[in-house]
């Protein structure tokens, strides 16, 4: 029986093989990158630098960075814009309130296991359905004729029906409190995740220092919670810039804009206006906006892994 | 060897058959909302009947909600992937035409020699046809009989009497207010069927000369002022500003606002919510002394051809179907609307006193959407729609309202 010798190999594509092989096992995830992310971002951004795209006969003309000058110089941008940082920083600030207050009853000790369970469930419930569904909710609640306004006057803290979708001094503070209701679970579950791994060692030895019921949520729990609250405050704040639905199937931005938020400001321009250019535009910044936070949030992540 | 050269040639006959009747067939992308809105399997079974009429075609229905189809549609047609056939909303024409997405009926009717004197409207551009109106939808005065007669009024008939009316119905302690007014900038078609619809049904018109008459027309202004007198005389439903079309039929249904401005399509919806709600129909009213013809605001099934289709023929052979005598009969009795066609006679006027009632009025009128056909038409209803809520809650004068209006409407039409 004869055994063939192996080949030896040919060091140059040896070193070629051990060159490329980590593209190789890198390529499905890059291949999928480039179709899902960095071809529609390049897209987007090459229809920002024309005239108009998609609903016209006409080619597109470049008008370089005209389109941006007109968005950043329109009123109306400005009111999203506005709008939108009060959403997502109130939204912030709610769901961490919410959240946190939560978590710390479910992590308490004083009850027992099959209540903190039921709970748990109650709490969570929000996170359970979907923005439609939430918006389709608050709007029978919120209904001037709703279960909300009912409370209110039989509890006397109102004489009339508040118009809490329709009155553009209390829209835009309306829909913050629906979307902070819809998301605080997402914290809550996350706090007392990070509750629960906080050692008793720090409360006791704490304890025994003399230190407070306060002192010991000052000094021990809400550092240690840190980086999970600084991770949660950053991609909350990104989520919420992006909040569609909610203010959409609510509102619609309305009354008189004062819910006008960029990512509605965004899908009129495209989808009544016919302004894909502008939108693309629209777009192109709020993404600017939020690599800016996303910047803070990978290099708040890396210090906490170092 | 002479047997199997004839075996031989019969199987290559055959083969050859089989290879032409597959050439021959045609499936057809068939887009639209309407089959979601009729009873279950109806439309389909309408198409079965078109496939039988047509051997060789089969049409493939794309049914979604209304609100998501114009979107699917302009995505379609901007890369190229649109339907052979599409429902259109006469408000979104102007916008696909611009994008070069409808294929010219005109054309497609010359072609086919077909005689268009049985459609009753054709939406045309240019000088060409691009959609056909299929069935139309009405909008009449809804009034809830019970509340009237306990208020002891009459369905008005004219301006003045509406709003004596709707003050007499308006109850708030028992949340009942004589009017709803949808106005959310969600949907903003309120300004077209609850606010403009006043206007075209004293015979006035919001263009002149194919452009915006916003100002200086004084029908439109008074309407604007009689408005704003309803909504101070808090005779119109809370919410106004958020308010859509369908919480204002839920409104109604619920027996909380008396009268509303509303489609017909909504009758069976109405009847199913609430069987026992004692409801009639009237014409919208006029500005007193108008004895002309009202305009009538109505939406459209429409239908249109995909300028991509490689199927034109078969395709127009489908809307040639559907605006056939006996096909547009059938689906106007499952629609409850009105025909396309003008002899076309849906079963429903006689076996529902309600819906006679509302051919009469449909035959007394005429039709009136000014928003058909002009470009970015829901944008102009929006853009209509902040300066009158601003106007309504006391923030502009009428002057400066409409002055606005005019000019956002006419920075489109440049």
């Amino acid at each position: 029986m004869k055994i063939a010798a192996a080949r030896p190999a040919n060091p140059a594509w040896e070193r070629h093989r051990k060159r490329l092989l980590p593209y190789a096992y890198l390529s499905p995830t890059l291949t999928l990158l480039a179709v899902l992310t960095f071809i529609p971002i390049a897209t987007v951004f090459l229809y920002s630098l024309v005239d108009n795209v998609i609903i016209t006969r006409t080619p597109p003309v470049f008008v370089g960075l005209d389109n941006y000058v007109d968005v950043l110089t329109d009123r109306k941008f400005g009111g999203a814009l506005r709008n939108t940082l009060y959403l997502a920083i109130a939204s912030v600030i709610g769901h961490f309130i919410l959240g946190l207050s939560f978590a710390l009853l479910l992590n308490t000790r004083l009850i027992g296991a099959f209540p903190k369970a039921l709970f748990r469930a109650i709490y969570i419930l929000p996170w359970v359905f979907t923005a439609s569904i939430i918006a389709i909710l608050w709007r029978l609640l919120l209904n001037p004729h709703g279960v909300v306004n009912f409370l209110l006057i039989e509890l006397g803290l109102t004489s009339q029906r508040i118009e809490w979708l329709s009155d553009r001094s209390v829209a835009l503070q309306a829909v913050t409190f629906i979307n902070i209701w819809a998301g605080y679970p997402f914290y809550m579950v996350s706090f007392l995740a990070g509750l629960q791994g906080i050692p008793d060692d720090l409360y006791e030895a704490a304890k025994v220092d003399g230190a407070n019921g306060w002192q010991l949520f000052r000094f021990i729990t809400l550092p240690q919670l840190k980086p999970i609250i600084l991770s949660l405050a950053m991609l909350d704040f990104i989520w919420t810039t992006h909040q569609f639905t909610l203010i959409w199937m609510t509102t619609g931005g309305g009354p008189i804009r004062s819910t006008e938020v960029l990512s509605t400001f965004t899908y009129k321009a495209a989808f009544r206006s016919n302004e894909f250019s502008i939108a693309s535009t629209l777009a192109m910044i709020i993404l600017a906006l939020s690599t800016i936070v996303a910047i803070f949030y990978v290099r708040n992540q890396r210090m906490t892994d170092e | 060897m002479k047997k199997h050269l004839i075996g031989l040639l019969v199987i290559a006959v055959l083969l050859i058959g089989a290879g032409g009747a597959v050439a021959q067939d045609v499936t057809l992308e068939f887009q639209q909302w309407w089959a979601p809105e009729l009873p279950e399997g109806s439309f389909r079974a309408l198409m079965d009947e078109f496939e039988a009429a047509n051997p060789g075609i089969t049409v493939e229905l794309l049914s979604g909600p209304y609100s998501t189809t114009r979107d699917q549609i302009v995505a379609g047609a901007a890369t190229g992937t649109m339907a052979d056939v599409v429902g259109l909303d006469g408000a979104w024409v102007n916008d696909f035409v611009k994008q070069g997405a409808l294929s010219d009926l005109s054309e497609r009717m010359m072609e086919a020699g077909f005689d268009d004197s049985e459609l009753a409207a054709q939406i045309q551009l240019d000088g060409s046809t691009w959609m056909i109106p299929v069935v139309n939808f009405i909008y009449p005065v809804f009034v809830n009989v019970d509340l009237l007669e306990a208020a002891g009024v009459m369905p008005p008939s004219t301006r003045a009497e509406f709003a004596a009316a709707a003050a007499a119905l308006t109850d708030p302690d028992n949340n009942v207010y004589g009017w709803a007014l949808p106005l959310s900038l969600e949907q903003p078609n309120g300004v077209q069927n609850d606010v403009m619809s006043w206007v075209w049904a004293s015979g006035g018109s919001m263009m002149k000369d194919g452009l915006p008459n916003l100002v200086g027309n004084d029908l439109l202004a008074d309407t604007m002022e009689y408005i704003k007198g309803l909504y101070d005389a808090g005779v119109i439903a809370p919410g106004a500003f958020s308010m859509r079309e369908q919480d204002k039929v839920e409104e109604f249904v619920n027996g909380r606002v008396a009268m509303v401005i509303n489609t017909l399509a909504h009758f069976n919806l109405i009847r199913d919510r609430n069987p026992d709600l004692n409801f009639d129909i009237t014409a919208l009213p006029a500005v007193e002394g108008y004895d002309g013809p009202r305009g009538l605001p109505y939406a459209t099934w429409g239908i249109g051809i995909g300028s991509n289709s490689e199927h034109q023929a078969e395709a127009w052979k489908l809307v040639e179907f559907l605006m056939s005598e006996s096909a547009n009969s059938k689906l106007s009795s499952i629609a409850n609307a009105f025909p396309g066609n003008v002899n076309s006679k849906p079963d429903f006027i006689e076996t529902d006193p309600l819906f006679e009632k509302a051919f009469d009025v449909f035959q007394t009128g005429y039709l009136a959407n000014e928003f058909t056909g002009l470009p970015v038409a829901e944008e102009l209803m929006a853009l209509f729609d902040e300066p009158l809520q601003l106007y309504l809650a006391g923030d502009l004068s009428l002057d400066e309202f409409l002055e606005i209006a005019q000019d956002e409407w006419m920075d489109k039409f440049e």
